[in-house]
């Protein structure tokens, strides 16, 4: 060690008892080819990757399977060589036991490499160091590398900080949870590889001193990684520093404020306070990728656990099933079985063991019931504070507790959630065994979803919102355009009503015009026949015959044209003056002109009783009589015109109201029947399913019922009257 | 005359203790103002913003609006219980059950799916979907963008058709989350075999 | 296969461990009772216990919950033993029966049971009684051996006295803390410590009492069961006001016996760290400390009581949901911490 490294503290942390010589007896063997390996596309945290080979291909070991979907996302690469046997969805190894699309290999036993040149070949250099940062990540990009720590955030992602300036690379070395040992076998077998990925990442970040972070409890790979520092360091740019051992140092944050003493801001990255953190599995892979043209195909997984008579760590190929492991490792099945991979502290249980191991997979634990026993029953928080001491985050899980039960969400995030690392430093000490964690683990997924869909709901309400708008304007377009129409209708009969005399006058005097022309046509038409005639019976004009047949027929088919003119202008002119006549019989116009005809004849009928009283006939009666009548139908005709102008005859008028009424009646009675059924469809549903609904549909059902009978008195009474 | 003095004396203090901190308050109002939505916009916010006009209203802002005039608060399907309840709190009335007369909460969320080899391309569904979520041309295939379908059924009926279904809107693997845990008690009255076993 | 959330280990703790622990550390305290004072408090004990198990047991019946879990916990029988250690030594029995039950069925179940209760039972109990039996409740005190070696009762005298009615004049006497607050009125300091009940090393055998629980309580801390924030802030509090305010021995009872006596250790280890009703952050447990002591010196000096332990602490109960929301801790990773309840509008 060439620095003096200042070492800081991390609030809480606990003591759980470590449990790691199980698994460091043995070194590190390989785990050999499985009958199936299982590949799922979504390995990493982002954007799944997409498939790129086709059932039934032949694949090479190192060949690219699936390419990467944007920025946060990585490729995977086939582990051996075989053929693609199916690409469905498949259980992936995930606390919810859910499916994803997987591909799956057969291997085909020869473990044949594709083309797999080292970047150093590729680019024909002899050192990294004259690579372009740029084309280096690019590369790690492509090689499927992402954190191998346990969220698998893709490691390229994480090393373009452009906008940060980075001054420190820490390397992840400390493995605090309990059992795990897989970083510990690696650091003390290929020592030499972590440094050299690490010299990798120090030139791609350019930051001037790397930091090994190593627990104390591992002193082989302390040793380890001393010589190779001593063999590979020559710049003194990295150094060793052992933390004391406590769960959980391995934290990215704990371990950032145990070295360097500062805090990742919350909601931030590392990167922000001028610091990169890599696992050094992930430095071990760049290191493979960088030198020897492997893709991430492999990883170091610790198999252990007293259910396990031979626990030890494997070189495992990525996707192969869990269950070959825990057989390789002598797995025996237990009563209440467990297998739980990663930690105890962090780690989640299988469902079961048709599992792949993917590329974040660092343990498989499968202890028997007396090594862990499964929780307690939780009793009542007694509100101790002893979370609170063991919370490396300095929360007050006990109120996180309190709040994430009671569903009172924003009390839980004014009490900062989402800064819970879910390291379960809080459960581990709990004297009441409350699985704190998965309250905090159900709280933020309740938080997130409705976030989610409290943007989707602001999504549908501004969608809903520009439909209207969208809505009112085509409306709006209408309105104007038939306004439009409609004035220029108006316009056109302005024009019509300021000259209905023109108009009037207009179809005789057209008749007149056309009677002209027919009249001249035929004086032309007798012109020319006598003409002809002359023609034919002089031989001098023999040559005038033919033009003036022709003549003839132009002109007769004129007298034709002109007849039909006439016709159309007499059939106008007689459909302008009888339009009146052929309306409605209770027209106003109509109902005027009988009352006229009515007064006309009792002026007639008058005249004639004046006439007959003056000469004192004895039609004098009989006439009065006729006056009389006469007159009574005068009176009627008025009225009748007068209740036409004002529209219906108020008689008519109830009437025609009455109807309505029945008619407005009887639709909302179907729409109420319909209702009805429905209601009762529903109820009918519920039953059968034996809802408890039940109750309130039959509720809603009666309801309905009385409307309807409500309704249909309604009616009756309408038509009574 | 003494009685008289204190009893002013009382009077002066309360007066100008009324002053104070009707003074403090009046400032307080001033200062540390809310600016608050106006109340139907926040009875729009707690609405699912379905548009599904189950409720009785074209839309949910229509239904906010009634409510804000004093309609009830329990007309609306899709938001079901949890709606009501943020409605009690808002406007400090009692929670009342869903009106089943409105129809009943979904258990799922549902999105509508066009089964588009039997879509004739009449745009009635377009015309139906409160949210736009349909796409497609007269005469030709349509589909539904998932993302932004709200479940609200509205354009099931008007398919002539009946090429639309409504599908449960599955889990997938990062939807899902942990539910949490049975209380210790729970527990116990339902699993006695646990309690039997060793501590 | 098994699918629990994470953790799957857990470390060897358990709440009844807790409580037990917590019973075990109030042993000296009681041998030391015991001794100087004779069986009393022994036997309100075993009598609170009784009473506290058997109400919980029947409550819990009621209330259809499993009795085996909820009575192995072991915190009835922790406030059972508060009560019995708090109540005076010759107190008739159905005082003590009265306050356990009423501390159990009101002030626990009846908020739903351990973890929910936002007062200390012990305390509620305690105050009951207190408030309705003054009589009772003040002529009880046995008089400690060092006084007069011949007054003790012995097992059977104590007996007679709690569950025969007999008269227990011949036995009982004030407490230190009440003589003093009744002769200082026309005394003087020095005349009032004549007094025989303050013979001995400083006041008739109670300094002993005290010493005993702070051994205990020194247990509990070091079992990391307790934290020091809040028997700290508690002594410092009331030291601080004696010094400040009732350094006048003419007129106040002195720090020495503010400390020693009554059942201010007690108080400052067993009954203000009850976790359930005190407040829980780090600063949050230093201010209710803090405000105990403060409220416990001024009853002391200026109210009706001659000690307040009881009235300290449930007042402080009152706060300390408030003082919790305001004294969170600042959480890695942000430059402060939060404070207060939650805004409406915020949400
Ligand atoms: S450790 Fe457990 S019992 Fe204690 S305060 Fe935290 S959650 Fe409550
Ligand atoms: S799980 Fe969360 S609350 Fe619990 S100790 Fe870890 S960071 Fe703190
Ligand atoms: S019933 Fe439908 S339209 Fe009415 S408020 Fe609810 S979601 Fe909106
Ligand atoms: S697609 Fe159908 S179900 Fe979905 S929002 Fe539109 S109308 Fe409603």
């Amino acid at each position: 060690m060439t620095h003096k490294i200042h070492l800081y503290d991390f609030h809480g942390g606990i003591h759980p008892p470590e449990n790691k010589h199980q698994s460091t007896q043995r070194s590190i063997r390989n785990a050999g080819l499985p009958a199936q390996l299982i590949l799922p596309l979504h390995q990493h945290i982002g954007a799944a990757a997409l498939a790129e080979v086709q059932v039934g291909e032949r694949v090479l070991k190192g060949q690219r399977l699936a390419h990467a979907d944007g920025k946060i996302s990585v490729p995977l690469h086939a582990p051996t060589s075989g053929t693609i046997s199916a690409i469905e969805e498949r259980p992936v190894p995930h606390a919810s036991g859910l499916t994803e699309l997987c591909i799956v290999l057969t291997p085909d036993g020869e473990d044949q490499w594709g083309e797999h040149p080292s970047l150093l070949q590729q680019l024909k250099v002899s050192d990294f160091s004259d690579i372009e940062p740029k084309q280096l990540v690019d590369f790690i990009s492509d090689m499927g590398i992402a954190g191998m720590g346990g969220a698998g955030f893709p490691t390229a992602a994480k090393l373009q900080t452009r906008q940060y300036p980075i001054h420190t690379l820490i390397l992840n070395g400390a493995e605090c949870e309990p059992y795990i040992t897989a970083d510990d076998m690696l650091m003390r077998e290929r020592a030499s590889e972590v440094v050299m990925g690490a010299q990798i990442l120090q030139h791609i970040l350019g930051s001037q001193r790397c930091l090994i972070g190593i627990e104390d409890n591992k002193p082989e790979a302390i040793e380890a990684l001393k010589t190779a520092l001593a063999e590979h360091n020559q710049q003194h740019l990295m150094d060793l520093v052992v933390v004391p051992t406590k769960y959980p140092s391995g934290g990215e944050k704990q371990l950032i404020q145990l070295l360097t003493g500062e805090e990742v801001p919350a909601g931030g990255i590392p990167a922000q306070i001028g610091v990169v953190c890599q696992n050094v599995g992930t430095a071990s892979a760049i290191y493979r990728a960088v030198y020897q043209g492997e893709p991430l195909i492999s990883r170091i997984t610790t198999v252990t656990g007293d259910a396990c008579a031979e626990p030890g760590n494997w070189d495992t190929l990525i996707g192969t099933p869990v269950s070959h492991l825990l057989q390789l490792s002598g797995y025996q099945p237990q009563a209440r079985e467990r297998v739980i991979m990663g930690g105890p502290m962090m780690g989640f249980a299988l469902p079961h063991t048709d599992l792949p191991v993917v590329k974040t997979s660092n343990c498989l634990l499968a202890p028997t019931e007396q090594e862990l026993p499964p929780n307690d029953i939780a009793m009542a928080c007694i509100r101790c504070g002893m979370c609170a001491e063991a919370c490396p985050a300095e929360l007050l899980p006990q109120q996180l507790y309190w709040f994430s039960k009671a569903e009172e969400f924003n009390k839980a995030e004014q009490h900062n959630l989402f800064d819970c690392i879910e390291c379960g430093a809080c459960s581990y000490v709990c004297p009441s065994h409350i699985p704190l964690v998965q309250y905090y683990r159900f709280a933020k997924g309740a938080i997130r979803e409705e976030r989610a869909a409290q943007a989707k709901s602001e999504r549908a309400k501004e969608r809903f919102e520009s439909r209207l708008a969208r809505q009112e304007r085509e409306q709006a377009e209408k309105e104007a355009k038939r306004k439009a129409r409609a004035e220029a209708a108006a316009k056109a009969k302005q024009a019509a009503a300021e000259q209905p005399p023109a108009a009037a006058a207009d179809t005789p005097s057209e008749l007149d015009k056309l009677n002209k022309k027919l009249d001249a046509a035929k004086a032309a038409v007798a012109k020319t026949q006598e003409k002809l005639d002359a023609a034919r019976a002089d031989d001098s004009q023999a040559e005038k015959v033919p033009a003036l047949e022709a003549a003839l027929e132009k002109t007769q088919a004129k007298i034709k044209d002109i007849a039909k003119d006439i016709a159309a202008a007499k059939k106008a002119a007689a459909s302008t003056t009888g339009a009146a006549d052929k309306g409605d019989p209770n027209s106003p116009e109509r109902l005027q002109r009988k009352w006229e005809t009515a007064q006309t004849r009792l002026a007639t009928a008058q005249q004639r009783l004046a006439d007959a009283q003056e000469q004192g006939l004895d039609t004098v009666a009989a006439l009065q009589a006729g006056v009389d009548k006469q007159q009574q139908r005068v009176i009627e005709a008025k009225a009748a015109y007068e209740a036409s102008l004002k529209g219906t005859s108020p008689a008519a008028a109830t009437e025609a109201a009455a109807t309505v009424d029945q008619d407005a009646l009887k639709k909302k009675i179907l729409a109420q029947q319909d209702r009805l059924a429905k209601a009762q469809e529903r109820l009918q549903m519920a039953e059968a399913d034996g809802l408890d609904t039940v109750p309130a549909l039959s509720k809603a059902v009666s309801k309905q019922q009385d409307k309807l009978t409500q309704l249909q008195q309604q009616l009756q009474q309408a038509e009574g009257a | 005359m003494s009685t008289l003095t204190t009893i002013l004396i009382a009077v002066a203090v309360l007066v100008v203790l009324a002053t104070v901190f009707g003074a403090v308050l009046g400032f307080a109002s001033v200062r540390f103002k809310v600016e608050g939505n106006p109340i139907v916009e926040q009875i729009n916010d707690i609405l699912p913003q379905t548009q599904c006009g189950q409720c009785g209203y074209p839309g949910c802002k229509p239904y906010a609006e009634a409510i804000a005039d004093g309609d009830k608060i329990n007309k609306c399907p899709p938001g079901g219980e949890s709606t009501i309840q943020s409605l009690a709190d808002l406007l400090g009335v009692e929670p009342e059950p869903l009106d089943a007369e409105h129809g009943a909460e979904k258990d799922v969320p549902t999105v509508a799916y066009i089964r588009e080899d039997e879509c004739i391309g009449c745009t009635k569904c377009i015309q139906a979907c409160p949210v736009d979520a349909i796409l497609g041309a007269a005469k030709q295939m349509h589909t539904v963008i998932a993302e932004e379908c709200t479940g609200c059924d509205l354009c099931v009926e008007p398919c002539p058709v009946d090429c639309i279904d409504m599908i449960p809107v599955g889990q997938d693997i990062s939807s899902w989350y942990w539910q949490a845990p049975t209380s210790g008690v729970e527990l116990i009255a339902s699993d006695r075999r646990s309690v039997g076993g060793p501590a | 296969m098994l699918t629990l959330s994470s953790p799957h280990t857990h470390g060897s703790n358990s709440t009844s461990k807790v409580m037990l622990t917590v019973i075990l550390a109030t042993l000296p305290g009681l041998l030391v009772t015991t001794l100087l004072f004779g069986y009393g408090t022994f036997i309100n004990v075993l009598l609170a216990v009784a009473t506290a198990m058997a109400t919980e047991a029947l409550v819990l019946k009621l209330r259809q919950r499993p009795l085996g879990f909820f009575l192995k916990d072991n915190t009835a029988a922790l406030t059972g033993v508060l009560l019995g250690l708090a109540l005076p030594p010759l107190a008739p029995w159905w005082i003590t029966v009265l306050a356990t039950s009423f501390a159990i069925v009101f002030a626990k179940q009846l908020y739903g049971g351990i973890g929910n209760n936002p007062f200390n039972p012990a305390m509620v109990g305690y105050a009951l009684v207190l408030v309705s039996f003054p009589l009772h409740m003040t002529t009880t005190w046995a008089v400690p051996m060092a006084v007069d070696n011949s007054a003790v009762p012995g097992l059977l005298d104590s007996v007679a006295v709690i569950f025969a009615g007999a008269s227990p004049d011949a036995f009982s006497g004030a407490t230190p803390l009440d003589a003093y607050k009744h002769m200082i009125d026309s005394q003087t300091s020095s005349e009032v410590l004549k007094n025989p009940i303050f013979s001995g090393w400083l006041n008739g055998g109670w300094e002993w009492v005290n010493l005993a629980y702070l051994a205990g309580g020194l247990v509990l801390l070091w079992r990391k069961i307790i934290s020091w924030h809040i028997p700290v802030a508690m002594l410092v509090g009331l030291s601080l006001c004696s010094l400040l305010f009732g350094w006048d021995e003419d007129m106040y009872a002195p720090l020495s016996l503010q400390l020693l006596s009554g059942a201010t250790m007690l108080g400052a280890f067993f009954i203000a760290t009850d976790p359930v009703s005190a407040a829980t952050t780090p600063r949050g447990k230093l201010i209710y400390g803090a405000g105990i002591g403060i409220l416990l010196y001024v009853i002391r000096a200026h109210g009706a009581y001659p000690d307040a332990v009881a009235f300290a602490v449930l007042l402080m109960n009152f706060a300390a949901p408030f003082i919790d929301a305001y004294t969170q801790p600042r959480t890695y990773g942000h430059k402060a911490a939060r404070r207060g309840l939650i805004a409406k509008s915020e949400k």
